[in-house]
């Protein structure tokens, strides 16, 4: 099971506490990059961006893969959700699935819902 | 709110909800065995639901797919483990490909439900029960995350959290 380990959340924490580290995250979120197309992106030099990959690398936030001559980064989602983050997730959805199991019982008017006819006639 | 309970069970990767429909267990047996009615609830709007074959008797198949707005396919089926109409369905939920096979290396889920008879309707249970993060991480790819943006609201909680 992917649940954040003491060690590895000190290690994801400390990584994400840079604004600049949080933004590549939510870059590379998107789409892979790779750092010379990151580094575009910041006033800073190329070798300070390829150190913060490096940060969020080792995190295991991110993991480089070679397209062709160049390595791009992308973002780690299974070890950005925990389990604990995927239940809540799952609730999410059966909510809204329930929503719709109610609309649609409740959209078959009161003939058909038999003794809950009471039930809805105080709604 | 329909929703009356939620348990989370981490470590045996499970998912309990209750919910209370004014309608009696009937009714909400028939939303699983008409598929029209299915597919109008299993899938959010944005991924609407078309299920294709359809027996919830045991040892049968309700196989369906999922279109994303991009117009992507995400197929499934259920493997009925047992039907006893309207109190108790149980099943087995796979990722499937677009021929509908099982896709082995993705564990699936069981999922239990259960419709009781209340002074106003039906008190509905629905337990999911996971077999590896895995599997429960790409049912929420199914719909569930839109774009990147659920991703991103996840490294936003988890700083939160810190």
């Amino acid at each position: 099971m992917k649940v954040l380990l003491d060690d590895q959340a000190d290690a994801v924490f400390q990584a994400l506490a840079d604004r600049t580290r949080r933004d590549i995250v939510r870059r590379v979120l998107v789409e892979a990059l790779s750092v010379s197309e990151l580094a575009a992106e910041y006033e800073m030099s190329f070798a300070a961006v390829q150190k913060h990959v490096a940060v969020l690398e080792r995190a295991g936030l991110i993991s480089k893969q070679r397209v062709g001559r160049e390595q791009r980064a992308h973002a780690e989602v299974s070890s950005i959700r925990s389990v604990r983050d995927m239940l809540d997730e799952l609730e999410g959805l059966w909510r809204s699935r329930v929503r719709r199991i109610d609309a649609l019982l409740a959209g078959e008017g009161p003939t058909t819902l038999g003794r809950s006819e009471a039930a809805d006639d105080n709604r | 709110m329909p929703v009356t309970e939620t348990f989370h069970d981490e470590a045996t990767l499970t998912l309990t909800i209750v919910a209370e429909f004014a309608a009696d267990p009937e009714r909400v047996w028939d939303v699983y065995a008409d598929p029209r009615q299915l597919e109008t609830i299993w899938g959010p709007p944005t991924y609407p639901a078309t299920v294709v074959d359809h027996s919830l008797d045991p040892g049968g198949r309700v196989t369906y797919f999922m279109t994303s707005p991009e117009g992507e396919k995400y197929c499934g089926l259920w493997e009925v483990v047992s039907a006893d109409r309207p109190r108790r369905l149980e099943f087995r939920d796979y990722f499937a490909d677009e021929n509908f096979q099982v896709v082995e290396s993705m564990p699936g889920s069981t999922c239990i439900y259960t419709f009781a008879p209340t002074e106003t309707g039906t008190r509905a249970t629905y337990e999911s029960i996971f077999e590896s993060a895995d599997g429960l991480k790409t049912v929420l790819e199914m719909g569930v995350i839109e774009g990147s943006t659920g991703a991103i609201n996840q490294v936003d909680e988890l700083l939160a959290r810190g």
